[in-house]
């Protein structure tokens, strides 16, 4: 079925074992745009995300990436490839340094030969700021710098658009601002993102399109600046208020 | 002791090459075998997982030397006659993969999920994710064990002495047998395995030190 979205997902249901963790999303993302979902924990913002590449595969509901129906795919691997993922415990290869984290995905799964692989690593490292850390393995490094790697293994594979859940909720709020900087980095050069995150102030200057979630369900969509200064719905203005409160409007 | 040793040394040191033989091709092939079985009840479905289960808690629940006679003693009753030092080859191997499966296990298991899910999200298959970047790691983390398991087989694999496979202790059997020097041929036989695992043990400390992950 023909779209004009990057990505579009439709009437999206999920439950683990008897418990319906999200009962119909629908949300779609054009190329170089960012959205960003909020909303309380257990809520199934991960479950989205992780639904969308089919780590977790959705109970009901269908995900388009452009043209290719994604929940019916057999080559889920090559999907996968298209899209980004930067997970909030970061998900390093902890036997690999910077740079081999950032090349297993080109050697092993593009069957890249390893020159190539390594200029291109080399390439998004120095990207996220860390050409100087190639050879460091994810022990050494601080976890501003992990999630960086992260964020330049998802890069390397040249994906269509990434999913970020909670970037950097694991960090120290020192850390923060590194990994919102390559974020906001990557919104403005054209990057189609999809974040999940607590950071008010990022949300806020960056995303086209603020999300918020509760109960399963979207609770309402759109400009992040009206539903953070006159949202349609009581709840979306407490949550953010709260989320403000806790979190600041940030640096970023 | 000495003038023992220089009189029958060929001896002791074919039945050590034997024992050594036995005991690296059991070490090896056990953790190729530990290997498939650990992956097995990991990642493997129901049948599978359970069939490990069950191989893995016969194995350890019964005794090596029962083992080894049901190999060398009993297959012949339908047909399969094994020199004895293929017999406990195959015994020792079946036993330590057992053992090995489930250092092995916890190994694999002590490594975060996420990796692997990391490892999908780019595009790899569970498969390729076990293998490139589980597997890596988990066999580094199981050399300690690995090493206390090839200390055991070097000394379990005297019980291949029962049915006569020429290995160090058959040799020494053997030779105190003609000399009745018993407490000095024992005692020469016990000396060369303690060097000989001194030998192995610094050998894989070293490789375990130059493996470790930073
Ligand atoms: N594997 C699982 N098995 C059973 N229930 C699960 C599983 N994963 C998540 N859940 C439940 O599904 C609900 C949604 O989880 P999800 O992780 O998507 O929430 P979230 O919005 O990402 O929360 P957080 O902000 O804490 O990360 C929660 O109630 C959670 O307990
Ligand atoms: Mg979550």
């Amino acid at each position: 079925m023909p779209t004009k979205h990057l990505l579009r997902i439709e009437d999206l249901h999920h439950s683990f074992e008897n418990e319906e963790v999200l009962k119909g999303i629908s949300l779609a993302l054009d190329k170089g745009e960012t959205k960003v979902i909020v909303g309380p924990s257990g809520t199934g913002k991960s479950t989205i995300l992780n639904n969308i590449i089919r780590l977790v595969p959705p109970t009901k509901g269908k995900i388009y990436l452009e043209d290719t129906e994604i929940t019916s795919a057999k080559n889920i691997n090559e999907i996968r490839q298209q899209i980004g993922f930067v997970f909030q415990d970061f998900g390093l290869f902890n036997h690999l340094t910077a740079k081999g984290n950032v090349m297993i995905g080109l050697t092993k799964v593009k069957k890249m030969n390893k020159k190539e692989a390594e200029e291109l690593a080399l390439f998004e490292l120095e990207r996220v700021g860390l050409e100087n850390y190639a050879d460091s393995y994810p022990s050494q490094l601080s976890g501003g710098q992990k999630q960086r790697v992260g964020i330049a293994r998802a890069l390397a594979m040249q994906p269509k658009l990434i999913l970020f859940d909670e970037p950097t909720s694991a960090l120290d709020p020192e850390l923060t601002g590194e990994v919102l900087k390559v974020m906001r980095n990557l919104a403005e050069e054209g990057m189609t993102m999809l974040v999940v995150t607590h950071e008010m102030g990022f949300a806020r200057s960056v995303a086209d399109e603020l999300i918020f979630m509760e109960g399963g369900n979207i609770v309402e969509q759109g400009d992040p600046e009206k539903l953070f200064t006159n949202p349609d719905h009581k709840r979306t203005k407490e949550f953010l208020f709260q989320l403000t409160d806790l979190y600041g409007e940030g640096e970023n | 002791m000495l003038d023992i040793f220089l009189e029958f040394y060929p001896l002791f040191l074919r039945g050590l090459g034997v024992t050594v033989f036995v005991t690296i091709i059991s070490c090896f092939s056990g953790t190729i075998l530990g290997t498939f079985l650990a992956l097995g009840k990991i990642y493997g479905n129901k049948f599978v997982s359970a069939v490990v289960r069950i191989f893995i808690s016969i194995i350890r629940g019964t005794p090596l030397l029962v083992q080894l006679f049901i190999i060398y003693y009993g297959l012949p009753a339908y047909g399969i006659r094994l020199t004895p030092i293929t017999a406990a080859v195959i015994s020792f191997i079946i036993n330590s993969g057992a053992y090995q499966a489930e250092y092995l296990r916890g190994s694999i298991q002590s490594i975060s999920g996420s990796q692997l899910k990391a490892a999908q999200s780019i595009g790899m298959s569970k498969w390729q994710g076990i293998r490139y970047i589980i597997l890596p790691q988990a066999l580094r983390r199981v050399i300690p064990a690995w090493t206390n398991e090839f200390i055991y087989m070097i000394k379990y694999s005297s019980l291949a002495y029962v049915i006569g496979a020429r290995e160090l202790m058959t040799e020494g059997k053997l030779i105190a047998s003609r000399n009745y020097q018993f407490f000095n041929v024992y005692f020469i036989v016990a000396l060369i395995y303690l060097v000989v695992i001194i030998l192995f043990v610094s050998l894989f400390n070293r490789i375990e030190k130059k493996v470790t992950i930073p």
